[in-house]
């Protein structure tokens, strides 16, 4: 385990884990569906600094910058869509807590 | 302590608060607002490791189109007037211990296990992302430009249809 003042891989894998950790409670406790696509991004962004965190200090290439490049190309179509299903589902429910769209249970 | 080294904390507590915020603000404009301190802080901590070009693309696509469609979102699915925007947190006591026992387990592994690290010196990087999508990456990159083409299309009829079904 490295000091504090080198900064080196395990510092990047720690803010990684914290973001990882608050996009999870974020998902699991968050009834309204905008706030949970949030926590789903606070998740993509964990693993795309892991990505590059490894490929910058294990692998000293550029392989993780591009597999994040494409996490943030996925992420873009993947709110747009989560948006768009929201919209829609606000316009059919008047709400869009994630309590009240429970059509599919009854 | 060098400067580099209080830049990367300064990013860090930047990203990590934010987080928290995102996770924890009672207003969900709030929430959305604290999640761009969030992605702004990651573009920093990926211009702090020499992905100059990921971060600019981190600041333009993340910053400047997904979090703008998420406060879009938000403001055309609350009612504004309201003074307390709701963003109900149910169940914190229920959820908060597996998320944490999850971050503890993260940051242990992180931690604990003896990475074999290279010595890293900062590179940019845009010439040779260009070259790896031009050459040995060129399926995957058409293919990552047709998944937007198609999620493009898919979300304009996805919220179109919803609205001709709603107004008529």
């Amino acid at each position: 385990m490295s000091d504090l003042v080198h900064i080196g891989l395990p510092h990047f894998l720690v803010v990684s884990a914290i973001l990882f950790g608050l996009g999870l409670l974020t998902v699991a406790t968050r009834r309204n569906a905008v706030a949970i696509l949030m926590g789903v991004e606070l998740i993509l962004n964990a693993a795309a600094l892991n990505f590059v965190a490894f490929s910058h200090y294990v692998a000293a290439a550029v392989g993780g910058a591009i597999f994040a490049l494409f996490i943030i190309v996925l992420a873009a179509a993947e709110a747009a869509i989560a948006l768009a299903i929201v919209l829609a589902i606000f316009r059919h429910f008047h709400s869009i807590d994630a309590q009240d769209v429970s059509t599919l249970r009854e | 302590m060098t400067p580099s080294v209080f830049f990367f904390y300064v990013l860090a507590a930047v990203t990590v608060v934010s987080a928290a915020g995102v996770a924890l603000a009672r207003n969900i404009l709030y929430s959305a607002f604290a999640l761009l301190g969030t992605l702004a802080g990651v573009a920093g901590l990926y211009l702090y490791m020499g992905a100059d070009f990921l971060g600019i693309a981190q600041l333009i696509i993340y910053i400047g189109g997904v979090l703008v469609l998420i406060l879009f979102s938000v403001l055309l699915t609350n009612r504004i007037g309201e003074v307390r925007i709701s963003n109900v947190s149910t169940g914190l006591v229920v959820g908060a211990p597996p998320a944490i026992a999850v971050m503890a387990l993260c940051i242990r592994v992180a931690l604990r296990t003896p990475w074999p690290t290279t010595e890293a010196v900062p590179a940019p990087m845009t010439a040779r992302i260009g070259e790896a999508f031009l050459h040995e990456l060129l399926l995957p990159f058409e293919l990552a430009s047709l998944v937007l083409l198609m999620a493009l299309v898919g979300a304009m009829v996805i919220a179109r249809r919803a609205a001709k079904t709603k107004r008529a």
